[in-house]
This record gives structure tokens, C-alpha cells and sequence, in this order.
């Protein structure tokens, strides 16, 4: 089993020292340590072990660390700064677990653009020896790069002419996108197995300063300080602690504090279930910040974010969630208003920007998301987003026979009208209505009141509101169909639906770059028995198929 | 104005006729100038030394040995000429026509090698540039500028490949081995053994036994490419190649005369440094010991990896063969064959079996170490004649490594693996101290009277074009 929680004293590839609002986080990669058998980790190549690290640092830099405005990402290696994935990694990992890492260490390197972009932290790059690859494309992620000097430190995507692959992690999208090479440099420098080093690499745009040997540590803490300078982040605020998530895993349920999970292994279901919050909660910032780790938004989403990557990774079978929400929708409404009041501290700030995460990471999850509203459930701003995100939803209309509960109601809030974009840079909602702005605003209109099915089927939030005769048979069915079809087919389907409307720079990591990748590693050419993946390091040359398909 | 490059530069590559070229080299010849002005030998532009130049391939174009004004040496392009039927002799293009044009998909890597290989050649003569001022003789003077000069040379082919063969990339690569140099913190030298000083000349001739060799082995590997140009340039430096070694060897070989002689001569007993030959101005048995135990152990490194990715596909795509490829008996595709090396398991070093493809860098480290051997069995001959009871040897090759799996563990000249503690509690025995090299610098007074030679050295037995000792092989102007 993969396990996605650390901490930094678990560590085994990254050291994190701070220095004021500095905060310098050093690849320093034990080869030894990989998270399978197989491979050596050389030349600070990375595994997925290596990325749950730097996630887990990314993540605790933001909630742990108020005071840093600037993290240097470099090298604790001697002339390499990051080797990239790890091939022989790659060559005897299954398709699927390849398609996972490399989607996890997008999610990284994404999450490491919205703390430059959005939590005052900016992250810079001090290469202080090769990046390949993988290690260009980490740099890529932050927003300055600087490069030594030394007239033999390149940077390099040799996956093309080397690997018979695509740089992996967003690196062609953000080569011209990001960094606005020009098509025809890009060109080139992807096809270079060498990379590129000194003038030509700043005149392209590939890095932004080159910094000769001697000076470059100096260097870097200058325009470290100069980033944070920049920043908003808060003056004298203490941080939270990211304590451990409480989780119990048994053979078919998996428990956590306001998650909670039940396997169907027969029928390759999962029924997932948020819970509301109970008991009194925080109003004011002080009270946010003593409850810390606790504080449900933040807890909830954490224990979701973990159960997304526990499921992805680890029941790969399981290949339709049926999300749920049980408890008091008015506790999840007063969170909402907790939230917007005081969002523009630090803590709801972070608290809420990892909301969009995990929400976004929902969106790219290969599972069919079915969102079942029934009485009982809370399915109130946040927790709403739930439903926008299933590929359909099912909403009970009135109570079951024989039960004294209130219908099942929907109840927008604030929270769904921009706090939580998806990777589109548009709302759920909006993306929902992509042509109908008219009917968003209706939905706005409804902001603090309870739909209601008939409602919310008139509103177009919910996709189909049996009533309780119906209810059972039609869901069952719908479930049950879903399950027959070919899980190829239904990924690709549901990753074309689900994202309409403009492309990003995620869209198109996600959507252009991935999926291509994706085809590239299911093709002979890369993975075959005389492919570049498969051969790489024994020297032998790969024998391409040359037809261009 | 035209310029008669045949005059200038004497070469066998048709200059004259080639303007790609020349443009090339009008560019960068006088920055070589420059730069062989700022960093080659120190104070050398006034002497008039007695230096072979070669000026053809033929049997007597190659020595052709006169009193030249140092800046004035007319640094030449030769390829051994070629053999139009050349064929690859390994790898997976074997059996086709050597390529005489670089591949479009080797490029890179050809590129890389040279540069590589170009890149210790100018920093050689960086490394040694102080030594003039302290020579133990004319004769060794005279030695060091041949070889400066000839290390110059061949950066000169290695950059005559890059501007001929890969174009604009070339050009660049060209240019920036004459930005990077030795020891420099902003700039220095690709491998690392050659950002290390030559500071006196036991040191010397220890790196031109040693690393040197290193050269000779590169060199002949790449003398095997199926890029028929750096074959023919690497075979033409390889003869070159050979008196470095040479001057290695038999300057060590007097070193190691002189301290028998002394020793004989004032009835010692003691190859140790207290209470040896020192006190008569001669250089230990042991101190030499442990000068070799340095420069065999960073040479040895020079190698690279013992399992290198790298190193198969040269192999493999035919850009970079094994010493005496063509006399080695196997299939020359090494796709299903082993090879034994060294590995460290644990806390033992053991043989083991990996594929022979990944092995090819370890296959010449062995080659490279057997060679090295000969030549202390001639300096143990040296000190048994003299009947003195003493060995030199060669450390084993986990022994201070900086590269490879033995730069993570310590080991005794042996190989016997040791802790970090004992390693520090030991090392001043296998390695120069302070004290050792403060010693030998004090050796290190210049002697520049024909015939005359230091102390802590013997004159050789061996002739400069028949030329005997006393012969005035460097007039100072």
C-alpha cells in the first residue's frame, strides 16, 4: 500500500531549513530509498517516495510556516540538480501506476504554482548542476529560475530524443505557455538530449538569470529576499501544526474523523461519505487558528484529499465513488460564512485555497462520480461542489415512505461562486452553465436558501429527482450500468466532460499533454521489448515503429 | 591579404581549400593565442626552445625537432591519414563503412565525448604552468614545453573536429574550452582531477605517468570510433601521447634512482621520511608511495561509474570503442555477454557479473590499472638492483575514491574497508601531509645550467634526437 502521509522528520530525500522568510528546500535524494523494489534512485532522480515528500513540505510550508515569503528549490548534490523521473522507475512500473505518479506529481508541481501565486509564498529555482527532465520541469513550476554558471550545468528535456516519451510534468506546456518560449526554440530544446546552458538559456527564456559559481549562493538569498519583500503573507502569526489524519483502514471500510468510506468490492463500488461538522464551531480568527488541524474545513478536506490519493493509487478496481454527505447542512453553512468573512487571513486563506485543491484533485480523478442527495445529507456550499463535480446526480425528490426526515435540500453559498475554481479557472457552476450566465445568476439569487429537487432540478443543479418508488431501481441500475463499461473508455469520456469551457495551463497539462503521454506509454515505441523505456541503460538502441499514426 | 594556412598551420586536412574552416579558426586562433599568452607556461614568450613540431604524418614529418620561439610554435592538424575501406568495428553498426560525416542521431554524444576529451587537454597546461620556474634541469624543461605544446595540439584537433564536423554548436563548444579553466570557482575544468594543481614536479611526473594514462586510454578508445575524423585524430595524439608517459615514467624512475643512490651511498636503511634519505636532499621511498597512492587514486576516477548507461550506448551505437577493440576475441556487441567487476556489498567488496554492455568504463579502468602496473615493476626493479628491500605498489581501487561506489566507503591501500575514524586516524600515512608536500617544495630549486640537474633526481639515460644531457636544450634570451 502507498501511503501519501509524512512528516518532515520522516524525510529521506528533502531537507527544509528556514531562515527568517526564507525557506530553502534541498533535493538531496537516497538512492537507496525508493519506494519499490528495482531501481536505484541516482543523480537525484525521483520515485513517488520523493514526491510525497515534497508535497507533504509544500503543504506544511503554507499552514506551518506563516513567516515564509520565498522557498529556494535546489540541489544538496554536488552538479546535479534534479535527474527527473527515475527511468528504470518508469521501465518496470505498470501502465497504470506510471499514469498516477505522473499525475500525482503534477498535482506537486501545480500546487507549488498556486502558493506563488495566491498564498505570497513564491517558490524560485537555484540550479546548482543538471536538470533533466523531470528536474526542469520542477524548476518550471516555480516562478524564477536561476541557473550557475559553470559552463557545464544544462537544463534539459531529453525525453523525446532519449526515452521515446514527453517530458511528463507539464514541461512542454509550460516551456511555451508559462515561460512563452518561442514554438521554434522549444522545438529545438526539446529535441536536444544535451539541453541547453549559459546566454542561449536566458535569451530563450528557458531560465531567468545566470549566476556565475562564486557568487551563486549570494545571488540567490538576494533575490530571495527580493520575492519575499513582494509577499503578503503575515507579519508575527504563528503557524499550525499539520498533525497526522486519524484513520482506521479495514478490509472494506476506511474511517476517518468526517470521512468515511465503504468498499463494495463485488460491484466495484466505493460509497464515500463527508459528515458535517458538529458541536460549537470557530467564529473569529483567534478561535481558527487554536483549533488549527481541527478546524473541519480543513480537516475535512485533508482526510478527503488523503482518501482520493489512497483510492487512486491503492484500489485501482474500484471504479465508481458514490459521494454522499450526511449531518447538519446549517453547521456546514455557518463554516461557509465563517470562511468568506475572514478570508483574507492568512489561515482561511490557506484553509480555503486547499478546498480548491482537493476539489480540483477530485475532478481528475479516473473514477465515474455519481453525488446521491438524499435526506439527511448536507450538500451546502462547500460540500456542494461535491455534487457540481459528479459526472451525475441523483436527487431524492421528497422523503422515503415511512420516514420522518425533512426532504433532501441544496443550499449554495458564497463559497460556490469563485473561492473554488476548477482547473478551467472557472467555477463549477459556471463551467456547469457555460452558456447560460443568465441561469448562474439565478443559482446566485438562491445564495443562503434551501432547493429544494424540484428546484434544483429547474436550476439544473442535480441531474435526475426520483422520487421514493423510483428511487432505489433507478439508482442501482445506473450504478450497476456504469460499472459493465470499459474503464478506458468511461476516463476518457468522463475527462472530456467534465472540463468545458477555456484551457489553462492545467487543462492542458491534464487533458493535452497527459493524455498524449498517457498514449505514448501504452505504445511499443516507448514500452515495448525493443523500446526506449524498456532499454534504457543497457546501451541498446530502441527499434521504433515509424509509422506516424 | 591572403594567408598561406599550410605556413601557419601545418596540417593535413586541406586548410587551405576549406573556407568553412578557416573561418573558423581566424576566430579562434587568436584567442587560443591569447589565451596560451595568460595561461600557458609562465614567462616562457622569450625562450627559444628545442621542441619537436610535427608538420606532416609522414615517418620523418612528425619529429621534426628545432630551437623554436615559444609563442611562435606552429600548432598543426594531423589525422593519421585515412583508410578509405575503413569499416565500424563494434557495435551495433558493425560491419558498415566508418562514418566520415557525424550521424545526425550521435551527434550529442559525439560532441560530448570531444569536448570532454578537449577540455583536459588546454587544462593540463593550466595545471602545469608554474612549473618552469623550478626545473631540475634543461633537459626537463625542455620536456615540460614539448609537452605543453603538444597538449595544446591536441586541443587544437579536438577543436579542429568541432569546427569542422558540428557547426555552430561546435563553434561555441570551441570557444568556451578556452573560457573554462583549471581551479577556476566560476568557470573550471569539466573533471575534476584536472582542477587540482601540479605544484612541484614530483607531482609532475606523477600526473603525466598517471593521468596521462588516463588519456592514453580515452584516446585509444576513441581511436576505435566509428567517426572516422576522431578516430584518425585520436590515433595521430596517441604517438604524441606515448613520450608524455614517458617523460611520467622515466622521471619518477630517476626520482626513485636517486633516493636508492642515496640511501646505498650513506648507508641507510629506512624508506621512511625521519629518518631516511631526507637529511641529503632526496625524496623517501615512502613519500614517493604516497604521491602515487594520490595520483593513481584520482586518476583511477577519471573513469567515471563503474555501470554507466553512457558508456554502453557509445559502445553500443559504435561512437566509443574498448582498448584494442580489434584485438579483443568476442562478437564485439557485448548484447548478451558479462563482465566481472568489483562491487561493494555490504561491507565487502566482491566480484560480480553485470552485463559487459554496462561494464565498459570498469573493463577500462582494468585495462588502464594492468598498465599502470608495468611501470612500477620497473621502478621496483630499479630499487632491487640497487638491493634495497622495498616495494612500490599500486593501491587497491577502492582506495580514496571520489567517484563510483567506492567514494561512499573508505578503505587501506589494500582495500580493506575501514571506518571513517580510522580513516582519519590513518590517512597521513597514505597520503602526502602538509609536512610531505612543504618538504618537496623545497626541493624545488630551478637548475637551468646545460648539464647541470638537482639534487633529489638523476640525469636520464635516455636522448633528445641523439642529443646528450648537457646539451642546451632551452636558451634563455
Amino acid at each position: 500500500m502507498i501511503e501519501f502521509n509524512t512528516q518532515i522528520e520522516q524525510y529521506k530525500h528533502w531537507s527544509l531549513e528556514i531562515d527568517g522568510v526564507i525557506a530553502t528546500l534541498k533535493l538531496g535524494v537516497n538512492e537507496d530509498a525508493a519506494i519499490q523494489t528495482g531501481y536505484k534512485l541516482k543523480l537525484n532522480s525521483y520515485d513517488l517516495g520523493v514526491d510525497i515528500e515534497l508535497h507533504d513540505a509544500v503543504q506544511r510550508l503554507r499552514f506551518e510556516h506563516p513567516e515564509v515569503r520565498t522557498v529556494i528549490l535546489t540541489s544538496s548534490k554536488e552538479k546535479v540538480f534534479c535527474a527527473g523521473a527515475n527511468i528504470n522507475m518508469l521501465g518496470i512500473s505498470s501502465h497504470a501506476h506510471k499514469v498516477n505518479f505522473c499525475k500525482f506529481t503534477n498535482e506537486t508541481r501545480n500546487s507549488i504554482e498556486d502558493a506563488t501565486s495566491f498564498s505570497g509564498q513564491t517558490y524560485i529555482s537555484a540550479i546548482n548542476g543538471t536538470a533533466a527532465g523531470g528536474g526542469y520541469e520542477l524548476a518550471l513550476a516555480t516562478d524564477y529560475i536561476m541557473l550557475i554558471d559553470d559552463s557545464s550545468s544544462a537544463i534539459s528535456l531529453p525525453e523525446v530524443p532519449l526515452l521515446a516519451v514527453l517530458p511528463g510534468t507539464g514541461g512542454l506546456t509550460r516551456v511555451v505557455d508559462k515561460r512563452k518560449v518561442r514554438r521554434d526554440h522549444a522545438d529545438y530544446f526539446c529535441t536536444l538530449a544535451e539541453g541547453i546552458r549559459g546566454k542561449r538559456a536566458v535569451k530563450w527564456k528557458l531560465i531567468d538569470e545566470l549566476v556565475p559559481r562564486s557568487k551563486f549562493t549570494e545571488k540567490v538569498k538576494e533575490r530571495a529576499l527580493e520575492f519575499a519583500k513582494k509577499s503578503a503573507r503575515p507579519e508575527n502569526e504563528k503557524g499550525i501544526l499539520l498533525t497526522p489524519i486519524n484513520r482506521k483502514i479495514e478490509e472494506d471500510r476506511i474511517t476517518y474523523d468526517n470521512v468515511s468510506i465503504e468498499f463494495k468490492r463485488q460491484t466495484r463500488i466505493v460509497n464515500l461519505t463527508v459528515h458535517a461538522p458538529k458541536g460549537d464551531l470557530p467564529t473569529t480568527t483567534e478561535s481558527i487558528l487554536e483549533a488549527g488541524a481541527n478546524y473541519w474545513p480543513l480537516a475535512m478536506a485533508r482526510e478527503l484529499d488523503d482518501a482520493i490519493m489512497h483510492l487512486s493509487f491503492n484500489e485501482l478496481e474500484l471504479g465508481t465513488w458514490v459521494l454522499r454527505t450526511s449531518g447538519d447542512a446549517d453547521q456546514v453553512f455557518a463554516i461557509d460564512q465563517t470562511l468568506v468573512q475572514n478570508q483574507d487571513y492568512w489561515l482561511v486563506r490557506e484553509i480555503i485555497l486547499n478546498l480548491k485543491r482537493v476539489f480540483k484533485r477530485l475532478d481528475l480523478v479516473s473514477r465515474s462520480l455519481v453525488a446521491l442527495i438524499e435526506p439527511g445529507s448536507c450538500f451546502t456550499g462547500t460540500l456542494l461542489e461535491l455534487v457540481l463535480a459528479a459526472d451525475r446526480s441523483y436527487m431524492l425528490d421528497g422523503s422515503f415512505e415511512d420516514s420522518d426526515d425533512d426532504p433532501a435540500m441544496l443550499r449554495p453559498t458564497e463559497m460556490n461562486f469563485g473561492a473554488l475554481p476548477m482547473c478551467n479557472d472557472l467555477t463549477r457552476i459556471q463551467t456547469r452553465f457555460i452558456d447560460d450566465i443568465e441561469n448562474v445568476e439565478n443559482i446566485r439569487n438562491e445564495i443562503a436558501n434551501n432547493l429544494d429537487a424540484a428546484v434544483a432540478n429547474e436550476l439544473g443543479l442535480v441531474t435526475f429527482i426520483p422520487d421514493d418508488i423510483d428511487w432505489e431501481e433507478e439508482v442501482r441500475i445506473a450504478v450497476e450500468e456504469r460499472t459493465s463499461f470499459s474503464p478506458d473508455a468511461l476516463t476518457g469520456m468522463e475527462a472530456s466532460l467534465r472540463f468545458a469551457g477555456p484551457e489553462t495551463i492545467e487543462t492542458k497539462i491534464f487533458g493535452r499533454l497527459t493524455a498524449w503521454q498517457n498514449w505514448i506509454f501504452q505504445r511499443p515505441n516507448a514500452v515495448g521489448e525493443e523500446g526506449a523505456l524498456n532499454l534504457y541503460g543497457t546501451g541498446k538502441q530502441s527499434n521504433y515503429d515509424k509509422k506516424r499514426v | 591579404m591572403s594567408i598561406n594556412y599550410n605556413e601557419k598551420i601545418p596540417n593535413n586536412v586541406d586548410l587551405s581549400s576549406d573556407r568553412r574552416l578557416q573561418r573558423a579558426l581566424e576566430g579562434w586562433q587568436p584567442e587560443y593565442l591569447k589565451w596560451w599568452g595568460g595561461l600557458g607556461p609562465e614567462k616562457s614568450n622569450d625562450l627559444n626552445v628545442y621542441l619537436r613540431t610535427a608538420i606532416s604524418v609522414e615517418k620523418d614529418g612528425w619529429a621534426h625537432f628545432d630551437y623554436v620561439r615559444m609563442p611562435d610554435y606552429r600548432w598543426g592538424i594531423f589525422l593519421t591519414p585515412s583508410d578509405s575501406d575503413r569499416t565500424i568495428d563494434f557495435g551495433i553498426h558493425k560491419g558498415q563503412p566508418a562514418w566520415q560525416e557525424v550521424p545526425g542521431e550521435y551527434r550529442s554524444e559525439l560532441r560530448r565525448l570531444i569536448v570532454t576529451q578537449g577540455d583536459t587537454e588546454p587544462a593540463s597546461v593550466e595545471q602545469q604552468r608554474q612549473l618552469g620556474r623550478t626545473c631540475p634541469s634543461l633537459y626537463d624543461l625542455r620536456n615540460l614545453f614539448q609537452i605543453n605544446v603538444e597538449e595544446g595540439r591536441h586541443l587544437w584537433s579536438m577543436v579542429y573536429l568541432l569546427q569542422a564536423y558540428f557547426g555552430r554548436d561546435g563553434r561555441e563548444e570551441a570557444e568556451e574550452m578556452l573560457e573554462r579553466h583549471s581551479g577556476d570557482p566560476d568557470k573550471p575544468r569539466i573533471l575534476e582531477a584536472f582542477n587540482e594543481e601540479t605544484p612541484d614536479w614530483l607531482s609532475y611526473f606523477m600526473f603525466t605517468y598517471f593521468t596521462d594514462r588516463d588519456g592514453k586510454f580515452q584516446l585509444a578508445s576513441l581511436a576505435e570510433s566509428g567517426f572516422d575524423p576522431l578516430a584518425r585524430s585520436c590515433r595521430f595524439m596517441l604517438t604524441e601521447e606515448a613520450h608524455h608517459m614517458f617523460v611520467g615514467e622515466t622521471g619518477i624512475g630517476r626520482v626513485v634512482q636517486r633516493s636508492c643512490d642515496l640511501m646505498n651511498e650513506h648507508k641507510i636503511r629506512s624508506s621512511a621520511a625521519e629518518d631516511g634519505v631526507r637529511k641529503y636532499g632526496g625524496i623517501d621511498l615512502q613519500t614517493i608511495q604516497k604521491y602515487l597512492n594520490f595520483h593513481f587514486s584520482v586518476s583511477v576516477d577519471l573513469f567515471g561509474q563503474e555501470l554507466s548507461t553512457n558508456a554502453a550506448t557509445y559502445y553500443n551505437t559504435g561512437i566509443k570503442g574498448r582498448f584494442n577493440e580489434s584485438k579483443i576475441n568476442d562478437d564485439h556487441l557485448l548484447h548478451d555477454s558479462t563482465y566481472s567487476v568489483l562491487e561493494l556489498k555490504g561491507n565487502q567488496i566482491l566480484n560480480v557479473d553485470v552485463p559487459a554492455l554496462n561494464a565498459v568504463n570498469e573493463r577500462l579502468r582494468d585495462d588502464y590499472i594492468f598498465d599502470c602496473d608495468l611501470g612500477v615493476r620497473r621502478w621496483n626493479k630499479i630499487i632491487a638492483d640497487s638491493g634495497i628491500d622495498f616495494q612500490l605498489k599500486l593501491p587497491h581501487r577502492a582506495f580514496h575514491r571520489g567517484i563510483g561506489q567506492f567514494s561512499e566507503i573508505q578503505s587501506d591501500p589494500q582495500g580493506n574497508i575501514i571506518t571513517q575514524l580510522e580513516w582519519e586516524r590513518l590517512h597521513h600515512e597514505w597520503l602526502p601531509t602538509q609536512e610531505d608536500k612543504e618538504y618537496i617544495q623545497s626541493l624545488m630549486q630551478p637548475v637551468t645550467e646545460p648539464g647541470k640537474i638537482a639534487g633529489w633526481i638523476v640525469p636520464p639515460k635516455s636522448k633528445i634526437n641523439r642529443l646528450p644531457f648537457e646539451f642546451e636544450f632551452v636558451k634563455f634570451n
